[in-house]
């Protein structure tokens, strides 16, 4: 390789306390080519970006721009030095335009400040790259891929040659994805030089030129993506060889459990966040809903638990055989919400404290019996393979995957009749994310009625038996998850009409 | 390495969280920040009263515990803060920001008041000893439960409604001044009872301060047991992490806060009852005297802990008391001994942050294998 190089670490190490986010990391990005940096959570990704920027400092090692050596002590820093870094949680004004937005916090430029001037610069960038902006809207009307479009270019108005972008898909609908990666290659054509974060194999496989893998906190290889396949990219990742197909075992026995019709229900401002929602959802299946971040996934999952009383339309439970309808509280409903450690779980109680938080109250004592729990945290632990180094400690300082299985664990140790699940495996590793997914399987075989929020529309595709898709808090669409397409998803993710006549074709 | 002198000077230091610490050492950090904060304190007040200060010291520890008498005050000034440390507890573990301690030790002391001037002389003593600590707990509890109230239906700000519930009972105790006044024209209630000691808390084994520390006692380890094994303990401090998550648990939120404040407001009650009843035999806007926001002090810096709470309860007392001696002996007015109390607390409150983190010397890396 004859390229230059734009920015290189050596090196690189940093301590949270005692352990090593990052330890000895060497990493190069070439002038012109977007790097991969993959890796699971936790393995240091994003910690390595926010020494490249300036948020954190390096306890160690050295940083390389363009062949010079830099101290970063600051955003501001890495802005002189022409990098520029697009976070996974957006940075911008609510109440401002986009155009407001990106000039914000700039030096005023010689011969004095114009917005006219302004404005005419940013829309040549936006069409240089070919990006879609509207200079003018408010951030608050905007989607979250017209938010990231703003942040992009922002970092670009500024004259970043180099550009980090932590995560960048995480939020957007495939098609959005295509979109954003059409872009990073014209940023790219234009000399730019760019790390994506990510730990989505395929998208490394499709917008990457070279890989670089990081594993607890080390530089686990660099390759070049064409020799590279999925296998051998997972394998770089967890250290081991991993078998990727997710287990579906076929319905047992589906009968009637739950049953939405015309369901509306108001987010805390009032405003209407589910609209009509009606659908049914079956004992010994798992059933997924799709949908784009915000579209009513939560307030759904919220009130079919009873924690938001709906604005109109009923939800109606039905026995075990499906053939009478049964009052709520005939059935034992478990809920692993999205917001693991600010709703599921007390953060600052230790384990067996959290398990009983849902039967604490059982008995007749006015003192809360702890033996039960500790029994029942020691199987879960056991059972789901969960690594805690003392019973004791708080719940919050456990890895995500940990604290997961602790959630799901005990929402399974109530012997549920409905499983409600959002999100089961965001931010988890492989190895988790797949006990995870066979804990549910085996809800399903004893047939549990699982009802599940997944934002990855692989795992979707592959887990679910049936999908509901939500777009805008309305049902656009109900597929059946073994002959549906990711495509078809997609696009009913973003469709605003509902089609009641192809909302029929599930199973 | 040429290309050194391009980075930019890096601070000498830098902040770490720490992992945890050993006891010993937290102590050893406590034992530090005092024998520093006993410094500068000296050094004051050298430059302020050009006394020796190791003579002024000696008369703090001659006005605490000089003699029987003033060691039995600190030791009921002691109780009394350990008792609204304690009654402070549930609110804060709950999360809520309750600063009407002082409020609810006023009603409470009124309350008991009232008792003692109107039933004095028409019951047995003990009865109306029994009877003026159930109405000063209960007036705590109703100063305590609205504000709660407003809380849990209104959401009101807590702090603010708290703190303004405060200047009502300082408003309240005022009017009952001019209705109770005794000598006519003193503009104070005097010792109520002074003759026939009605309703007076008993002597203990010949100690008139006994029966606070009895009660105190009790009342102490009662609210520690029912933080930890009752199951209104565990709602509190589930309430406390979120109020999202106990919803989620299926605990009755408004409920919860309700019942939290009648308990903490009605042993703040208690406090003003044994105030009234068994320290000063008399009310007045003072009768509270900024005990209620001293004990908040004792229940954050204590982290809940009541051997803690103890400690420092006794330590403020200790000090307080020394300091109103130092004042009369050294001709200082009584901000002398905020000054010190202030530098202390300072120094104590402080050196948490070097528990919790540690200064490390910061390491650029510089290996010369590394270089390019």
């Amino acid at each position: 390789m004859s390229q230059e190089t734009a920015l290189q670490l050596k090196g690189v190490t940093k301590y949270f306390g005692e352990t090593a986010a990052n330890d000895h990391v060497d990493l190069e990005l070439k002038k012109g080519e977007i790097l991969a940096v993959l890796g699971e959570n936790g393995s240091g990704k994003t910690t390595l970006m926010n020494m490249i920027s300036g948020i954190y400092f390096p306890d160690k090692g050295h940083i390389y721009v363009n062949g010079k050596e830099v101290s970063i002590g600051s955003p501001h820093d890495a802005f002189d030095l022409g990098i520029g870094m697009v976070h996974q949680h957006f940075k911008l004004i609510n109440v401002m335009s986009a155009l407001e937005n990106i000039v914000l916090g700039m030096d005023p430029p010689e011969g004095g400040f114009s917005l006219q001037k302004a404005r005419k610069s940013v829309m040549s960038l936006a069409h240089d790259y070919g990006f879609e902006l509207d200079p003018n809207k408010k951030v608050y009307n905007m989607s979250v891929s017209e938010k990231q479009t703003v942040e992009i270019i922002k970092v670009l108005y500024r004259g970043a040659d180099i550009l980090i972008l932590d995560e960048p898909t995480a939020v957007l609908t495939p098609q959005e994805s295509d979109k954003l990666f059409n872009v990073l290659r014209s940023m790219k054509d234009h000399g730019h030089s760019i790390i994506i974060i990510t730990h989505k194999l395929n998208e490394v496989l499709e917008i990457s030129d070279r890989v670089t893998v990081l594993r607890k906190g080390k530089n686990a290889g660099t390759a070049a993506t064409r020799d590279m396949t999925v296998d051998l990219l997972t394998e770089m990742m967890v250290g081991e060889k991993v078998d990727l197909d997710i287990w579906r075992t076929d319905p047992a026995e589906p009968r009637k459990r739950l049953k939405l019709k015309d369901l509306t229900v108001l987010n805390g401002e009032g405003l209407p966040a589910l609209k009509d929602v009606s659908f049914e959802a079956n004992s010994g299946e798992i059933l997924g809903i799709a949908g784009i971040s915000g579209s009513g996934q939560k307030e759904l999952l919220e009130t079919i638990a009873g924690l938001v009383s709906p604005e109109s339309g009923a939800i109606s439970f039905f026995s075990k055989d499906g053939d009478k309808e049964v009052d709520r509280k005939d059935v034992t409903l478990s809920f692993v919400p999205e917001d693991r450690l600010g709703m599921g779980l007390v953060a600052s109680m230790n384990v067996p404290d959290n398990v009983m938080l849902r039967s604490y109250r059982d008995g007749k004592s006015r003192f809360v019996e702890r033996k039960g729990p500790l029994e029942t945290a020691k199987a879960i632990i056991k059972s789901l393979a969960v690594v805690i180094p003392d019973l004791s400690i708080r719940i919050s300082s456990l890895s995500g995957g940990n604290v997961q299985k602790v959630l799901l664990g005990r929402e399974i140790s109530l012997s549920p009749d409905i499983l409600l699940v959002a999100y089961p495996a965001r931010g988890l590793d492989i190895n988790s994310s797949f006990t995870i997914y066979n804990e549910l399987n085996a809800q399903k075989q004893k047939g549990v009625c699982v009802i599940c929020v997944i934002e990855d529309l692989d795992v979707l595709m592959q887990l679910t038996d049936r999908i509901v898709v939500l777009s805008g808090g309305k049902v656009s669409g109900i597929r059946d998850a073994r002959t549906g397409t990711k495509e078809e998803i997609g696009l009913l993710m973003t469709s605003s009409e509902k089609k009641k006549a192809e909302g029929k074709d599930g199973k | 390495m040429e290309n050194k002198s391009a980075r930019k000077k890096l601070p000498a230091f830098h902040v770490v969280k720490r992992d945890g610490i050993s006891l010993g050492k937290a102590m050893a950090v406590r034992g530090t920040a005092v024998l520093l904060s006993l410094i500068v304190c000296a050094v004051v007040i050298v430059f302020i009263t050009k006394q020796n200060p190791i003579s002024v010291y000696a008369g703090i520890i001659d006005g605490a515990v000089g003699s029987s008498r003033r060691t039995w005050v600190t030791i009921r000034e002691t109780v009394i803060l350990l008792l609204l440390a304690v009654a402070l507890v549930p609110t804060y573990r709950m999360k809520f920001w309750n600063i009407g301690a002082e409020g609810q030790i006023l009603m409470g002391g009124a309350a008991s008041a009232a008792v003692m001037i109107y039933f004095g002389s028409r019951m047995p003593g003990a009865v109306v000893t029994i009877l003026l600590i159930l109405c000063g707990m209960m007036a705590g509890l109703v100063w305590g439960l609205i504000p709660a109230i407003f809380k849990a239906y209104h959401n009101t700000n807590e702090t603010l409604f708290t703190l303004m519930m405060n200047y009502i009972a300082i408003q309240i105790v005022n009017c009952l001044i001019v209705l109770w006044e005794n000598p006519k024209g003193s503009n104070t209630v005097g010792i109520i009872n002074g003759a026939t000691k009605s309703g007076w808390f008993p002597s203990i084994f010949g100690n008139a301060y006994a029966l606070n520390v009895i009660i105190v006692f009790l009342v102490t380890v009662g609210i520690t047991l029912y933080m930890k094994y009752d199951k209104h303990g565990y709602e509190i401090d589930v309430v406390g992490a979120g109020v999202r998550t106990a919803r989620y648990a299926g605990i009755n939120v408004k409920k919860v806060i309700c019942r939290t404040m009648m308990l903490s407001g009605a042993i703040c009650g208690l406090a003003g009852a044994v105030i009234v009843g068994g320290a000063s035999h008399t009310i007045s806007t003072s009768t509270a005297g900024g005990r209620g926001f001293t004990a908040i002090i004792v229940a954050w810096m204590s982290k809940f802990n009541p051997i803690a709470m103890l400690v420092i309860s006794a330590f403020l007392s200790f000090m307080q008391q020394g300091a109103i001696q130092i004042a009369s002996q050294f001709g200082l007015n009584e901000n002398a001994s905020d000054i010190i109390t202030g530098i202390l607390l300072f120094f104590l409150i402080g050196c948490e942050f070097f528990i919790n983190y540690k200064l490390e010397r910061t390491d650029s890396g510089d290996t010369e294998e590394n270089a390019s």
